[in-house]
């Protein structure tokens, strides 16, 4: 039976529900070995039980930039595509089945590590080696994630037949997107993984090719943060204008905005590569420039969403230059949550482009520096709005409301977390600028004064972690509340229509052979040359170093 | 398709900043030399020995001219390797006088590793197979602590060692 309000079918609500708990729980698992890391790192901390500082910090990586965020996205992408254009039962099998074999990789790569036998850190740079089931588990959670995109882009296409001539629903469009971006770039960790490391692993061939795995890894990281980024655009486009009285602004301007994320996320990898040997500076100042093109539908994505917010506060009859700030809801934490994550994207995304601008990534390259940029991306503006969306589709999906008191307990949650956030991240940055190394554990580097002068930033850091801590026991105590404790009830789905005065879309904007062609064509004028460079002038492979991580 | 046309003018400015701060970038990496360290020549990992720059007397801190310097380094898991000194213990600490062009190159016999002279430009990977280098003018005095910014195994965050750069 369909509910009237959330117009998604009880085996929806099952489906979506499924990759939730998975989300939340890997927050609450992968939060606590955050906590743990930043008090280690402190100097007051020594881990008991013979627990590595790396193997905590191999789960943190895997367990919040991997699981929670693949899971939450593709659940959330089925509660849209489902809600916009259908799900048909077939589709549901199929959606099922991808699920549980990302849950079998996500269980299999997760005892790997439990064991002590993964010690290489999310990225598992080469020629470290973990034991062959870290790399198994991997390689099934993005085969699983293939499933997941497969069945979406059949969704779009199903509808697309019994809807001829029209286009198709923005949230369904911008799913479809950020699933074409998903399949294009794990191409490259899937090559890496299945024809580099299971091989190598398994003893099968004995040297690796190290730069070309990180270019392939490369290929495919970059790509991974607009991954994350862009459901959260999703909900600042085409759901928050409906949280705040509004409309959305432009549906033109949304869809043109995703196809520029499509088009330059990918050839972009070698900005996280500036500082290698064996990578002509030429192509590494190519791949900047395509970097900085998506600086245009960040800017296009922030003028359309304080336009949704003025012309939503003065339509509600507030005035001034500022004065239209007051006709915003900030008292509704579906509303509040994602703005402060907007916020944060402002000094994010400024310390991305000092990232990506070639030299001056001398500056700040794996210092602790990066730790505290992406901490700002991902782990403020992505999960505040993730956070934000949880708050309606939790208890949509379980038929309860969402009470007065959890709204305030999220606002508080909120505040937490901007406060942690601060504090921890504020004092990465400024460590960094000093020189101090990310992914290092506690050292006082022979005593050097500098490394005594990076202590105290450390400390700050602990301070920070342990307040965005309590951030992570409020949120999974409201979903706690939203899936069993809620009163029952009908929680809106929240889906904005586009304004009566924004001008209609042009069908160009849905020709997917040309955005797709455009894309591969761009990925291979970046990549061509360089990697047939560094395949044609490799130096002897690496064999496996696995005692080094015991 | 229709732009507002507040939205067309902070697109220009975007777009305008954008191509300005490409432009510096690239007059810095083309026309004033100051590119990222790439350095593409490639080495035997097994047998780094056999190339001239890290064989056993070359490594640490060498004298090619009045004000130049080179510095070669290997690194491995957790050390960086600077040669040994007169009494025959290995090198932890090397002393340049300030406003010298110092010449960087290092290389890897096991894992990737970092390498990086906290508080300098000094910083790029060092990856088996690869010659890492780079140049720099030492215009700063003081203690500088040379750090494994790159993990490579359960002792990485004890991979150190301190440059010193005295004024003369």
């Amino acid at each position: 039976m369909i509910s009237a309000k959330t117009g998604l079918t009880k085996y929806d609500n099952k489906l979506v529900m499924a990759h939730m708990y998975v989300a939340f729980i890997s927050l609450f698992i992968g939060g606590l070995m955050g906590l743990l890391q930043t008090l280690v790192r402190s100097g007051t901390l020594t881990l008991p039980f013979g627990i590595g500082y790396y193997q905590i910090l191999t789960i943190h990586g895997v367990l919040l930039a991997l699981v929670l965020t693949t899971f939450f996205i593709i659940g959330f992408q089925f509660a849209l595509m489902n809600k916009t254009v259908g799900m048909t039962d077939k589709q549901r099998e199929s959606a099922w089945f991808g699920y549980w074999i990302m849950l079998f990789g996500t269980t299999t790569t997760a005892i790997t590590i439990l064991l002590g036998k993964a010690n290489v850190l999310y990225t598992f740079y080469a020629p470290l080696k973990a034991f062959p089931t870290f790399y198994i588990g991997l390689a099934l959670v993005v085969i699983g994630s293939w499933i997941a995109c497969f069945t979406n882009f059949r969704q779009l296409y199903v509808w697309k037949k019994k809807h001829k001539g029209e286009k198709s629903p923005l949230l369904a469009f911008m799913v479809v997107i950020n699933m074409l971006l998903w399949f294009i770039a794990t191409l490259g960790v899937a090559a890496t993984v299945l024809l580099q490391f299971i091989p190598w692993s398994l003893g099968m061939v004995d040297t690796i090719n190290v730069l070309l795995s990180r270019t392939l890894f490369w290929y495919f990281g970059h790509p991974l943060v607009y991954f994350w980024l862009l459901p959260a655009y999703m909900a600042w486009y085409a759901i928050i204008p409906k949280i705040i009285g509004g409309k959305i602004f432009s549906d033109s301007l949304a869809r043109l905005a995703f196809i520029l994320f499509l088009m330059f996320s990918i050839p972009v990898g070698f900005h996280h590569q500036l500082t290698e040997p064996g990578i002509d500076p030429m192509w590494k100042f190519i791949q900047v420039v395509l970097t900085f093109m998506v600086i245009i539908p960040s800017l296009l994505t922030a003028f359309s969403m304080f336009a949704t917010f003025e012309v939503t506060g003065r339509k509600k009859g507030y005035t001034g230059l500022f004065g239209w700030l007051k006709g915003l809801p900030w008292k509704d934490v579906r509303f509040f949550a994602p703005m402060i994550g907007m916020l944060f994207f402002i000094p994010a995304g400024t310390g991305g482009i000092i990232n990506a601008s070639n030299q001056m990534n001398q500056v700040i390259h794996n210092t602790i520096w990066v730790t505290g940029h992406f901490h700002l991306t991902v782990g403020s503006t992505v999960i505040l709005t993730f956070f934000g969306i949880s708050y309606w589709l939790i208890p949509a999906l379980t038929g309860r409301k969402l009470t007065a008191k959890i709204n305030t307990l999220g606002i508080i949650q909120t505040i937490v977390w901007t406060v942690g956030m601060t504090i921890m991240s504020g004092s990465m940055h400024i460590a960094g600028l000093l020189g101090a190394p990310r992914r290092s554990s506690y050292s006082t580097y022979g005593g050097t004064e500098q490394a005594s002068e990076w202590i105290s930033y450390q400390i700050a850091q602990a301070v920070g972690g342990s307040i965005l801590f309590i951030g992570i026991i409020l949120m999974v105590y409201i979903f706690i509340n939203m899936v069993w404790f809620a009163p029952k009830g009908v929680e809106e789905f929240p889906l904005a229509e586009v304004s009566e005065h924004a001008e209609p879309t042009p069908m160009f904007l849905e020709n997917w052979k040309l955005w797709i062609g455009i894309t591969i064509a761009l990925i291979l004028f970046a990549y061509t040359i360089p990697v047939i460079d560094i395949i044609q002038h490799a130096p002897p492979g690496s064999p496996p170093f696995d005692t080094l991580i015991q | 398709m229709h732009l507002h046309k507040y939205e067309k003018i902070w697109l220009i400015f975007g777009v305008a900043s954008l191509i300005l701060f490409l432009t510096v970038l690239g007059i810095g990496a083309f026309y004033k030399g100051m590119q990222p360290p790439s350095h593409l020549a490639t080495i035997d990992p097994q047998n780094v020995e056999a190339h001239e720059a890290f064989r056993d007397e070359n490594l640490g801190l060498r004298q090619v001219g009045e004000d130049k310097y080179i510095v070669s380094v290997i690194a491995s898991a957790f050390n960086y390797d600077f040669g040994l000194d007169e009494e025959g213990s290995a090198v932890k600490n090397i002393r340049i006088p300030e406003g010298s062009t110092v010449l960087f190159q290092v290389t890897t016999t096991d894992v990737v590793h970092g390498f990086h002279l906290a508080g300098t430009n000094v910083n790029m990977m060092v990856e088996p197979g690869h010659i890492s280098s780079l140049e720099t003018v030492l215009k700063t005095a003081g203690t500088y602590t040379l750090v494994c910014n790159e993990y490579c195994g359960t002792g990485h965050h004890y991979m150190a060692a301190t440059v010193e750069v005295y004024k003369p």
